[in-house]
């Protein structure tokens, strides 16, 4: 089937096999590695990206759905050759090892800071309870860092934060 | 210094095994095996071979050649026989993934079926005693007589505990890419914790010379042991692409990595432990009950740290193993330590509140002169550094030991202590340092799999050529870069690091160019007691009427020779520890006893912790000056981290709760049932 999509700023038509996600897309057919799959079952975070502006599982999305989508990928954070305020703390912090979950990371935590609204332990649902550590901590839990670097990740976005 | 790959990281422009572009790639995808023991009747592929895009189908039908040393999980399709559910039986190869995928489900494998035996038991009746456990100690060692030190003790006791089995888990699937050239040179782009020992694997199992094969490995997502060994997915991918005369490449699913890339071993552990009026051991033993497949003897070395650990005039310990119906378990971040402390330290925990003893105060009392098995001085020790100075930074001396008297709502306050350990070893390896214009070239075929490799030997290289640490380059990941070892037991940085050093050294004198073997100078290693100690304190917060966990304080105290770059350590420690938090409170896959193989096969039901499971994790370390390690001065800390942590974690449960639970993980159905 033929789609064309938005990825980071670019135009893309392309024919995609009906069973392929949106994930297999970037990586094999546009050559974007950024979005790295670690579960392909929307369990690890790895393949977050930007789908008009929301963060996203691009493992539980298919490619044919992302018709007339824009997706923005870890690759389309940098502006030029200048870092995200998030990629330079996530250096500064030493918020990765392997590097390999960091891509989610970072798309889900661009993300995150553009949500509004309570959280899952958010206490009084009519507050803006800010980006806490506490809260920060939860809303980042969809991404998945086996080598442990959460303490890090969280420093990371705390500078970042508003 | 930040980690000098930090850049391409977080742009997504680091590339782990798959992500090379390769002209015309094709795509394998295995078949699994679906029953635990018998053999493969029959392999039906015409379907497959029929569908859109598919280039061959691999299986025992037509065997593919491999060399005569082929042997284990890796030589593929040569066996009808089936030795594990999930075993490799067959794979499909096609021009896209969806179609090699869709292929791999239309091939029909037919099996006679055998009574398969997966479940291990402490009295089964196949238990024996392996010869040797990883990666060469004896299986057992006898000091003293325990008879006779538990008879004259004041105080006895006699616990077991279990572990469950464990999965590495690394967030990148293990995945290859293979291209063979005209002159039948093959090419794979690997997850390995180490190309030298990989290609030269590769090169056995195929059965071509290791100066045709070459693993390129620059970035790991991770490995934790599970990398370090060639995997079937290296291999499948080498031979699907001779079949089809196309590079291939495979990427496992999560649910194929939990049965062919190895996990740790289930363990059952008896400890017993007898001690008189002031605490001091008069008997310790660490009897271990482990599992390895039919294939291949893999025998996790469980007890040895209790041949490290304590003074005793009675010590024995001893490892059982059983051979089922399982695939082969494998390294896992600190294979032995990891679930042999977990047990001692419990059982430590146990004496110090049977003798009335303070947990700190009974590890110092029982603090060894010499490696209590071995009798060899130790090149340094600083164990009882480590929890004084933990015990300090922790507030140990307002905790009241009575179990269960902190209340906060509806949690429960506790906290535990446990020691930790890990053996600080060095191998030979080789590398190349070129200046050029000006700067500096490292060339040695190490491997950074997260540790932070490249920039903390970038650093060890500027130390000694006395320039900045960003006028050295170095190049890794690559088998033909100078032999090295893999990134494994500790020993990365200390292996690298010295043969760096010595070619550094060389070339100072010889202009532009040194380099190094360490083979001689590691064989001349005087032999001592070479360990890292540490020391784990956790506060947890346990729900009264939920059984949930929280682990509200890890605080890791370690001694780990010098620490050559604070920032790097500090992460592998924390990271060490947050496993070992998993390990103690969510990790477990479950062993399918009806149909063999693994449940819990994949990120939803095997809980690693995420981020909001940990709250405050420190890890400080005191630093320590041992010329008897390496040139630098320095033990690995990869895996130090892990031990202890979930001992550390259980101690400080049964502290809030005032009961003790032996069996990994402490999850909320344990903690409930008893009142239930």
């Amino acid at each position: 089937m033929d789609i064309t999509l938005k990825v980071n700023g670019s135009s893309h038509s392309v024919h995609v096999d009906p069973r392929m996600s949106l994930l297999d897309l970037l990586r094999e057919r546009l050559g974007l590695i950024g979005a790295k799959k670690g579960c392909d079952h929307g369990q690890c975070g790895a393949c977050t990206v930007l789908i008009d502006g929301r963060r996203a599982n691009s493992c539980l999305a298919l490619a044919v759905a992302m018709d007339g989508s824009e997706i923005v990928t870890v690759e389309g954070l940098m502006e030029g050759e200048e870092l995200h305020p998030l990629q330079a703390a996530f250096i500064e912090h030493d918020a990765f090892q392997c590097g390999y979950c960091t891509p989610g990371q970072l798309c889900s935590a661009v993300g995150m800071l553009g949500e509004q609204g309570p959280s899952a332990i958010t206490g009084d649902l009519r507050e803006d309870p800010g980006l806490t550590p506490e809260e920060i901590r939860e809303r980042m839990s969809g991404n998945l860092c086996r080598c442990g670097a959460y303490v890090n990740i969280v420093s990371a976005i705390a500078e970042v934060a508003p | 210094m930040n980690r000098v790959e930090g850049r391409v990281k977080v742009a997504g422009l680091a590339t782990y095994a798959a992500e090379y572009p390769v002209e015309g790639v094709t795509y394998a995808y295995p078949v699994q095996s679906r029953i635990a023991k018998g053999r493969i009747r029959r392999i039906d592929v015409r379907d497959a071979l029929a569908m859109p895009g598919v280039l061959a189908v691999l299986s025992s039908e037509d065997p593919p050649r491999l060399g005569p040393a082929a042997e284990g999980e890796l030589a593929l399709f040569q066996s009808r026989e089936v030795a594990y559910r999930g075993q490799f039986v067959a794979a499909a190869v096609a021009d896209t993934y969806e179609n090699a995928r869709a292929a791999a489900d239309a091939i029909v494998v037919e099996y006679e079926q055998d009574i398969h035996d997966v479940a291990l038991r402490a009295d089964h009746p196949n238990l024996y005693q392996p010869e040797t456990v990883n990666p060469g100690f004896p299986s057992d060692t006898v000091k003293g007589d325990v008879e006779a030190g538990l008879n004259a003790a004041e105080t006895v006791i006699d616990v077991t505990y279990t572990t469950p089995v464990l999965h590495n888990n690394p967030m990148e699937p293990h995945a290859a890419l293979a291209l063979w050239d005209g002159e039948g040179r093959l090419l794979v782009y690997d997850t390995t914790q180490g190309t030298s020992s990989s290609r030269d694997l590769l090169a056995q199992t195929l059965g071509v010379s290791s100066e045709q094969v070459r693993v390129v490995s620059r970035h790991v997502g991770g490995g934790f042991g599970s990398k370090g060994t060639s995997r079937p997915q290296a291999v499948l991918a080498a031979l699907a692409a001779r079949a089809v005369g196309r590079p291939v490449k495979i990427v496992l699913t999560r649910q194929q990595m939990f049965d062919v890339t190895g996990y740790r071993t289930p363990t059952i552990q008896r400890l017993r432990l007898g001690a008189d009026a002031d605490g001091r051991l008069t008997a310790l033993e660490h009897v271990a009950y482990e599992q390895s497949s039919t294939l291949v003897e893999f025998a996790e070395q469980t007890t040895t740290p209790t041949r490290v650990m304590y003074a005793t005039p009675a010590l024995r310990t001893a490892h059982r193993l059983v051979r089922l119906d399982v695939a082969t378990p494998s390294w896992m971040r600190a294979p032995g330590e990891c679930p042999g402390m977990y047990a001692l330290e419990s059982a430590m925990d146990e004496l110090a509140y049977a003798a009335g003893i303070d947990p700190i105060e009974l590890r110092v009392r029982n603090e060894p002169e010499t490696e209590p098995d071995s009798g060899l001085p130790f090149s340094s020790r600083n164990l009882v550094a480590c929890l004084r100075e933990g015990a300090r930074r922790f507030g140990w001396d307002r905790r009241d030991p009575e179990p269960g008297r902190r209340q906060e709502g509806e949690w429960l306050v506790g906290t535990g202590v446990a020691a930790s350990t890990y053996p600080a070893r060095r191998s030979p390896s080789k590398a190349v340092v070129t200046m050029r214009e000006g700067d500096f070239l490292v060339q040695v075929a190490a491997a950074d799999i997260g540790t932070g490799a490249r920039t903390a030997l970038a650093g060890i290289a500027a130390g000694v050529l006395r320039v900045a640490p960003d006028r050295v380059h170095v190049e890794l990941g690559d088998s033909d870069l100078p032999d090295a070892p893999l990134a494994g037991g500790s020993m990365g940085t200390a292996s690298w690091g010295s043969a760096i050093v010595r070619a550094c050294e060389h070339l100072k004198v010889n202009g532009t160019v040194g380099r190094a073997d360490t083979t001689e100078e590691v064989a001349r290693d005087a032999e001592l007691a070479r360990h890292a100690f540490g020391a784990q304190f956790a506060e947890v917060r346990v729900n009264s009427v939920t059984g949930e966990v929280r682990v509200s304080r890890l605080l890791g105290v370690f001694a780990a020779g010098h620490i050559l770059d604070a920032e790097l350590a500090r992460s592998q420690f924390i990271g060490g520890m947050t496993m070992g938090m998993g390990m103690a409170l969510m990790e477990e896959t479950y062993t399918d006893e009806e149909f063999g193989g693994f449940l819990r096969r994949d990120l939803a039901q095997y809980h690693v912790p995420a981020c909001a499971d940990v709250e405050r994790i420190e890890a400080v370390w005191l630093d320590e000056e041992d010329d008897d390690l390496n040139p630098m001065g320095s033990k690995g800390i990869g895996e130090i981290g892990i031990v202890g942590t979930a001992a550390a974690v259980g101690n400080a449960v049964h502290h809030a709760i005032g009961r003790r639970v032996r069996d990994l993980p402490i999850t909320p159905a344990k903690i409930l049932r008893a009142r239930f």
